[in-house]
């Protein structure tokens, strides 16, 4: 989290460099077969609220939130336009295909709707990054904060486009392969898909060329300058990609509501994301979807223990908690448990 | 000492391409004149040492010739091409390099991560959303630097768990990535061992032929020895030319810049937190 206040030519960022060096030593490999087997088999056992509002619902928060890690846990931009390129997604989705507003929805086939809403917010993400790029640190936070409250303003008053404070409803997911999409289970399969293959691409990503020149951006921006790389380039290229999955999120977003308004891009949405991200941990791509389900549970249960208007202390003070004793998020927690056992396990010397 | 300003010997010789070439370079910092009308030629594979004090403008000069921090005034040519308002990455796919005085490195990556990001830079492919193979050219040529600057043994280890010196040798072959044609070493030697040393000046001797570089170096023990040509610099002046036998030798030279002691081993450079250059 050192990068969030880093100055990008901070001689050595040293903060940051320490807490990369030590590694975080996750399970690898098989040892993830029985969480998959478990991801798989979930709706088999589990009822249709489990199904979608906690199961679905956490892992489309978890890809939304997975944008932000690539970003800023490999690159050290911490961006807070991720939920809004995930609402471009689902809004032009809604615009060009089909809604209730049909006056507005151009009624396209989904095959042609689906990309072009994807392909519109990826470029929205692009163009967020050209203007991010020319900030660093703190100010990356305030410029993307500043895009994210601008496009929920005028979402919220254009009524030609966006159709102001009601925005669209009846947007159902495609009926792709004579499939009802809607229905829980094959929801549930379809988000589990793309979380999975967002994840993995995070992953393959990490050690492929391009993550590379990402994490040396987040590392030292002068020294990629000095070996000869278009540093702009390389970090508008990490907002597209970023942008890319932060609207396939959204659109999952858009079919499990049905609807999209600015209520679904406005400030606390936004912040919700930094949240989960933050809460999971930045250092690994595991990290934004361990963070969503802690989220989504609390958003769903603490109203048991607590009243509803309270949810925002219950999650500020995890959120509190999380910063002040487990820098790395929850994954961080993982660490320090194992590592206590691995102690307890052994005589001391 | 503004006199000696008139004593600048010019080292324009008809017929040799030069490899860097500077003409009235100046940099403003504010008020600050940290270079005043810099006129500097050096020719295709020459080797040459910048000296001077503390302040004296010798990082300055790399940083005008990187275009880290471009000069307010004047024109730089690298290999006869005017690069004076290209980006900094351009002039690096020309093949120019420099090393930092203080490392700065990919602190998060493995060395061989540092040394194939150092090759990518300056090849196709940087954008590449696929993985390195194996037998990939570029890690190969990044496996080759890792040899030559000794550091096979730590190739999976994070730049940041790195000893001091061994993060000073990954900085040289940071440098060396990619067919280079003109490097400038900034006070490589700072903070290093003994032995250390005796590596470094073996490292840059082992250098091609046709390599030329600039280093800044405070010892002289080191500089001396691995140049052809020395240049002295004094408040953001160029303030005398020659060989490092007529540098060490110039009692003008002793009294400014070795504050009239002998250049022997006692300028050690200022080590990891070692004063900044203007």
């Amino acid at each position: 989290m050192a990068s969030i206040t880093e100055q990008r030519d901070a001689p050595a960022g040293e903060r940051g460099a320490e807490l990369e060096r030590r590694g975080l030593a996750l399970p690898r490999g098989w040892a993830y077969l029985p969480l998959g087997l478990f991801l798989v088999a979930f709706p088999l056992f589990a009822g249709e609220f489990w199904t979608v509002q906690i199961g679905a619902y956490s892992m489309i928060l978890g890809v939304i939130a997975l944008s932000l890690m690539f970003l800023a846990g490999y690159g050290g931009m911490v961006s807070l336009a991720q939920m809004t390129v995930a609402g471009t997604a689902g809004y032009f989705f809604a615009i060009f295909g089909t809604s209730s507003e049909m006056s507005i929805s151009l009624g396209w086939s989904p095959w042609l709707s689906l990309p072009l809403a994807l392909l519109v917010a990826t470029l929205f993400a692009t163009l967020i990054g050209l203007l991010a790029s020319r900030t660093a640190g703190i100010y990356t936070i305030m410029i993307t904060l500043a895009i994210a409250v601008a496009f929920f303003y005028f979402t919220r008053q254009n009524y030609e486009l966006f159709n102001g404070f009601n925005g669209f409803a009846q947007i159902a997911p495609p009926a792709f392969f004579g499939y009802d999409w809607n229905q829980p289970q094959l929801f549930y399969y379809l988000t589990l898909a793309v979380a999975a293959l967002c994840y993995a691409a995070v992953v393959y990503l990490g050690r492929s060329t391009f993550g590379l020149t990402v994490q040396a951006l987040r590392d030292n921006q002068r020294r990629m300058r000095a070996l000869g790389y278009h540093v702009t380039g390389h970090q508008v290229a990490a907002y597209a990609t970023a942008g890319f999955m932060a609207a396939l999120g959204g659109l999952l977003l858009v079919f499990l509501n049905g609807r999209i308004s600015p209520g679904t891009i406005g400030v606390g949405p936004v912040i919700d994301i930094l949240i989960i991200a933050v809460l999971g941990g930045l250092r690994h791509p595991i990290g934004p979807f361990v963070g969503a389900l802690a989220f989504v549970l609390l958003d769903n249960f603490a109203i048991d223990l607590i009243e509803r208007e309270r949810f925002n202390t219950v999650i500020g003070l995890c959120f509190l908690a999380v910063v002040l004793f487990s820098p790395d998020g929850l994954l961080g927690l993982w660490e320090k448990a194992r590592r206590a056992l691995a102690r307890g396990g052994r005589p001391r010397s | 000492m503004a006199g000696s300003t008139t004593a600048r010997p010019s080292l324009s010789r008809a017929g040799v391409a030069h490899a860097l070439r500077l003409e009235g370079v100046s940099r403003h910092f504010g008020a600050l004149v940290a270079l005043a009308d810099i006129d500097l030629e050096v020719a295709a594979g020459e080797r040459r040492a910048v000296l001077g004090s503390n302040g004296a403008g010798k990082t300055t000069l790399f940083n005008a010739v990187t275009g880290d921090f471009p000069p307010t005034a004047g024109r730089i040519q690298f290999f006869g091409e005017d690069v004076t308002t290209l980006p900094t990455h351009e002039r690096i796919r020309r093949g120019l390099r420099r090393t930092y005085q203080h490392s700065l490195l990919f602190r998060g990556l493995s060395v061989l991560d540092n040394l194939y990001l150092a090759v990518r830079g300056v090849s196709r492919g940087r954008y590449s959303f696929r993985r390195p193979r194996r037998d990939d050219a570029t890690l190969r040529s990044a496996r080759e630097l890792m040899h030559l600057v000794h550091l096979d043994h730590v190739a999976d280890t994070l730049v940041g768990n790195l000893a001091y010196g061994q993060q000073r040798q990954l900085e040289i072959g940071m440098a060396l990535a990619g067919a280079p044609r003109f490097v400038l070493f900034d006070e490589p030697a700072a903070g290093l061992s003994a032995r250390e040393r005796r590596e470094l000046i073996e490292i840059l001797r082992s250098l091609p032929r046709h390599i030329g570089y600039i280093i800044i170096e405070h010892d002289l023990d080191v500089a001396l020895r691995v140049v052809e040509q020395v240049t002295m610099m004094h408040n953001g002046r160029i303030f005398k030319h020659g060989t490092p036998e007529e540098i060490e030798s110039d009692p003008e030279v002793q009294q400014i810049y070795l504050g009239g002691g002998h250049g022997g081993g006692g300028h050690g450079g200022g080590g990891p937190g070692g004063g900044g250059h203007g």
